[in-house]
């Protein structure tokens, strides 16, 4: 089944209005919640897939970029100016609309950020590092590469952990909603629920169609190029190292936008989401959606996160991911979507099955 | 800062150090046997901690590790059969990804089997309180035990690459796969005992240092790092550097407290890890030659 | 020495208790059984488990047996917002005991509050009651008592010049915190003010700083394994000095871990720790003795002040509940009303005002003697 990428998109967002209304008409709305934060979590995993999939490259510090946005946002949410604010400078920004008042839990006043420079910085912070890790780092393969990206997410772990302005082991809450639009705003309040959803996978419709773009285009074919032979690729003129980076920093900002939509959703954000064992779920879910296919990945996450978020997992939800890692990866390395039974076959019986070992 | 002071710094240093330079070793019998970086390798130091905890209650002490090394040696050689063996040649990115899940089910499976507590051996020569005093320095015997052990691990496997025909046919196994093969070199059968070996050096590790440190169902991931990092800054393969890199990053750590917020401590030890990669991947021993051939 | 793992079991009772004739009450809880704050959550869950099944034995609330909602959060903020809603919207839970963590609790009382549940929490910040919110409780003692209790003592004894450690956990940073707000009040210097990963395996290095630094005591705000080994270790170096721990050592656990090194070691806990060694006529006795016997005999692990704040929570929650019958508002109202609840961490006085109920008597310093703890008495 080869649809091309627009309606595979179409195909996405009937399914998205289909679940939106299905919920609604059995009154179990409440799904939405963990669909929307599923969206999000699944923005982090195609921008991955793209990484893993199509540049070939691994990457262990994911959920540091994710971190890096979520804990932008939330700082730059979350400090209160409104002692401050006489000061000519913060007069100004108030007055061009980076500074915005709001009501706390408690009914008072707070002078914050707006979150629309959250989001600017959170993102162009997470790219900049990228971008500076990314350009020495690239040039690495195989184990190095991955023991780089894992030493990366295990220093932004450290940092967030010891550092006391962003809320140390206990993370950073109170973080109020972000008004995208008039009467639109990325928060967890049950009346904008339906909003939130929408809004939440349009924007991964949006991706998917902007990547399926991407992945048609010269550039995808060049980074196919790479991951197939990265030396014949060279050969034949593709600048590899410029597109790994380019590849990688995008890879960045799309979990870096996911953490600061995630962290306005949830109204906090804590060193949980640093951990290297999240790094490895986001790795997992592309594994099992298939390297090298964006809506696999999509799949992946959508199934997989969503049942987690939801607890079905329980105390094992670390070592259901453990498993489906470790059995995609012995069985069906090109992704469960993808699994060859005769390959498998061979392989049991001792011949070498030549299949599924591009990845 | 006075003397005492200084090598008080000096003795919690090298005890570090030669924690990672175990683990580190264990690194590089599997690289070297298969080009593998198991990241499985910190499991197996907190499985011999943990089991030999276990054992040690219905046996006496020196059983329970050494039976404690055996079961864990079984279980690397059993990772190995299960997991990598009949996979025949398959990518770098592939293998990283399984002995994370393999690290990750260890782990799950000690919670499940011992749940979250922490527990350790008895001090093997005096208790808690006991030390040695050097030169106004005051040491626990225990780490005599623990520097010891990993000075007999490394002339046990100095011997064994040099000195025995095994070690001579790990060798060749580890320079030419199929080269060895051909000269009938039992590979697969070498690349099990390598996961065997590395398990067991992991274990016994483990036993030795677990009245220090403790060990716990969580204990393996921050080891396995450590060891990551001293491995490559002494070059991948190369023991004598593992040992050296070990010693020295242990040391830098337990200097660095003195004048560093000790929070930070790793974000040091990593980002000296990430400034390696970039500068210097054949790590900080290895001659430049060598690692024209490696390929990164 | 497998123990039966407290979830699946709690799993396996869920379905089993729907099937009883009773429509049940159903309670959430929200509790780091596993991941980084396990030793919270792991005998919270436990604690919770043996009530729950304790109470239906009984013939439960006005004969309806209690059910048990039980969510492992790994200590996960987001994973503890998403199931709140999922308990508050979906399952339309009574109320919500726990979260463990101090951090999950700032992230789920905003939820609690729209939603009219009344959330019971475990963890010490102070922040999570202060401001007030309707709805939201907590039954652990705050960090600012176990830190006064130590430093009146320190004051006594003439210690003037402390080393100060800590873990980069969310109970160091709660102790952290609090010691950085009152020591200049009772005269004491921070000669030393550091913080250590929670996964350090030696302090050797630290401890030798406090040698250094040449403190009159020291104190450490952490949780196993590292408290164990700041004892060990300074004793190795020869450092004689008193050393003082939080409430988190107050588990034989970690002072089997520190052998004798652990002796004469002071720390604040709340009686359940020294039951035996209770007066007779004190209130708590019955309370605490209940709690240990019952826990250790069907556990085989001693009790803590940790999995006291669950044996608190649910039975402030029964308590009104058994008073009011099962009504939100009647309850909420009930809670935040009650006074005199004798529990493990000591008697709760709520009101309006204050939400946690507790006093700075909820701790008494102990010792370690011979291996087992004992009042310091004076």
């Amino acid at each position: 089944m080869r649809l091309p990428a627009p309606a595979r998109v179409a195909l996405l967002a009937a399914a998205v209005v289909a679940v939106q209304l299905a919920t609604q008409a059995s009154g179990k709305g409440f799904y939405l919640t963990q669909l929307t934060m599923t969206a999000y979590y699944a923005l982090v995993v195609v921008g991955l897939s793209l990484l893993m999939g199509y540049a070939g490259q691994i990457s262990l510090g994911q959920a540091g970029f994710f971190a890096i946005g979520g804990y932008t946002a939330a700082f730059v949410s979350t400090v209160d100016l409104s002692a401050q604010a006489s000061l000519p400078a913060l007069a100004l920004l108030a007055r061009l609309g980076v500074l915005v008042a709001r009501p706390d839990l408690y009914g008072g006043q707070i002078l914050g950020v707006n979150p629309w420079a959250g989001l600017v910085l959170g993102v162009s912070l997470a790219s900049g590092v990228a971008f500076a890790v990314g350009v020495p780092v690239l040039r690495l393969r195989g184990h190095y590469l991955a023991m780089a990206t894992l030493a990366f997410g295990t220093i932004v772990s450290a940092v967030v952990v010891g550092t006391q302005r962003l809320g140390a082991a206990d993370g950073i809450s109170g973080v109020p909603p972000f008004p995208v639009l008039p009467g639109v705003r990325i928060g967890g309040g049950s009346a904008d629920r339906v909003v939130n959803y929408y809004l939440a996978w349009g924007l991964v419709a949006l991706s998917m169609l902007l990547l399926g773009n991407l992945v048609g285009s010269r550039t995808g074919r060049a980074l196919r190029a790479i991951h197939g032979a990265e030396d014949a690729a060279r050969a034949m003129g593709v600048d590899a190292a410029r597109l790994k980076v380019r590849v990688f920093v995008l890879a960045a900002a799309m979990a870096s936008a996911a953490g600061v939509l995630l962290t306005h959703y949830v109204g906090g954000i804590g060193p949980s989401e640093t951990s290297a064992m999240k790094s490895v779920r986001y790795v997992a879910m592309v594994a099992v959606g298939g390297m090298g296919s964006l809506w696999g990945a999509l799949s992946a996450a959508a199934v997989l996160e969503f049942l987690s978020l939801r607890g079905v997992f329980g105390a094992h939800d670390d070592a259901v991911f453990g498993g489906i890692l470790l059995l995609v990866m012995l069985f069906a390395p090109d992704g469960i979507l993808n699994f060859r039974a005769r390959g498998l076959l061979a392989r049991l019986r001792g011949r070498p099955a030549g299949s599924g070992e591009g990845a | 800062m006075t003397l005492d002071l200084a090598l008080q710094y000096l003795v919690a240093g090298l005890t570090y150090g030669a924690i990672y330079a175990v683990v580190a070793i264990g690194f590089n019998i599997v690289y070297s046997a298969t080009g593998i970086i198991n990241f499985a390798q910190g499991e197996f130091v907190m499985l011999g901690g943990m089991l030999a905890v276990q054992l040690s209650r219905s046996m006496p002490l020196p059983a329970a590790v050494a039976l404690s090394v055996a079961i864990t040696a079984a279980v690397g050689a059993v990772v190995e059969v299960a997991f990598i063996r009949w996979l025949g040649k398959p990518t770098v990115l592939r293998m990283v990804v399984i002995t994370i899940g393999v690290s990750i089910l260890l782990r799950e499976g000690a919670l499940f089997l011992w749940g979250e507590g922490v527990r350790s051996l008895p001090y093997f020569t005096g208790d808690e309180v006991s030390s040695v005093g050097i030169l106004g320095a005051r040491i626990s015997p225990q780490v005599f035990w623990v520097l010891g052990t990993v000075a007999l691990i490394v002339a046990v496997l100095e011997w064994f690459y040099r000195r025995t025909l095994l070690g001579w046919e790990m060798q060749a196994c580890a320079a030419n796969k199929d080269a060895a093969a051909l000269c009938g070199v039992p590979v697969r059968r070498l690349v099990t005992l390598s996961f065997a070996m590395a398990a067991a050096i992991g274990a016994l590790a483990g036993a030795v240092v677990s009245p220090i440190t403790y060990t716990s169902y969580a204990a393996g991931g921050p080891l396995a790092i450590k060891g990551f990092t001293v491995a490559i800054l002494g070059g991948l393969g190369n023991s004598g550097g593992a040992v050296a890199a070990g010693l020295a990053l242990g040391v830098v750590e337990s200097f660095a407290v003195s004048v560093l917020p000790a929070a930070y401590k790793d974000v040091v030890t990593l980002s000296l890890l990430l400034a390696v990669l970039v500068v210097r991947p054949s790590g900080l021993f290895a001659s430049g030659e060598a690692a024209r051939l490696k390929e990164f | 020495m497998t123990r039966p793992f407290p979830v699946a079991a709690l799993l396996a009772l869920v379905p089993a208790l729907a099937l009883a004739a009773p429509e049940p009450i159903k309670v959430g809880a929200l509790l780091a059984v596993t991941g980084p704050a396990s030793f919270l959550g792991a005998p919270e869950a436990r604690t919770l488990e043996m009530r729950v099944q304790e109470l239906n034995a009984r013939g439960g609330i006005g004969g309806r047996p209690i059910q048990l909602v039980l969510k492992d959060t790994g200590a996960s903020p987001e994973k503890a917002v998403s199931f709140a809603r999922q308990l508050i919207e979906e399952e339309k839970v009574f109320a919500i005991l726990g979260p463990s963590t101090s951090g999950e609790s700032m992230a789920v009382k905003g939820l609690c509050e729209e939603g009219k549940t009344l959330l019971l929490s475990m963890a010490a910040a102070e922040a999570i009651v202060n401001p007030v919110l309707p709805h939201v409780f907590k039954v652990a003692p705050r960090d600012s008592f176990a830190v006064e209790v130590i430093f009146q003592r320190m004051k006594k004894m003439g210690i003037t010049r402390i080393g100060f450690l800590s873990s980069n956990t969310g109970f160091g940073k709660g102790g952290k915190e609090q010691v950085e707000k009152l020591a200049a009040q009772y005269g004491i210097t921070l000669a030393v003010n550091d913080v250590y990963d929670k996964a350090a395996t030696d302090l050797t290095a630290e401890v030798t700083k406090l040698k250094a630094a040449n403190v009159q005591a020291i104190l450490n705000w952490s949780i196993e394994p590292a408290q164990s080994i700041v004892v060990k270790n300074a004793r190795q170096l020869g450092l004689t000095v008193p050393i003082f721990q939080s409430h988190g050592f107050a588990n034989l656990q970690y002072v089997k871990a520190a052998g004798s090194a652990a002796e004469g070691v002071i720390f604040p806990a709340s009686r359940i720790v020294v039951s035996g060694e209770l007066a007779a006529g004190n209130p708590q006795k019955p309370v605490v003795e209940a709690y240990r016997k019952g826990y250790e005999a069907r556990y085989g692990e001693e009790v803590s002040t940790f999995g006291g704040h669950a044996w608190d929570a649910f039975g402030i929650l029964v308590a009104a509940l058994e008073q009011v019958g099962p009504d939100r508002a009647k309850v909420r109202a009930a809670v935040e009303n009650m006074k005199g609840y004798v529990g493990t961490a000591g008697v709760f006085n709520f009101s309006p005002t204050d939400h946690n109920g507790l006093d700075i008597g909820a701790f008494e310093l102990c010792t370690v003697k011979n291996g087992r703890f004992a009042p310091l008495g004076n």
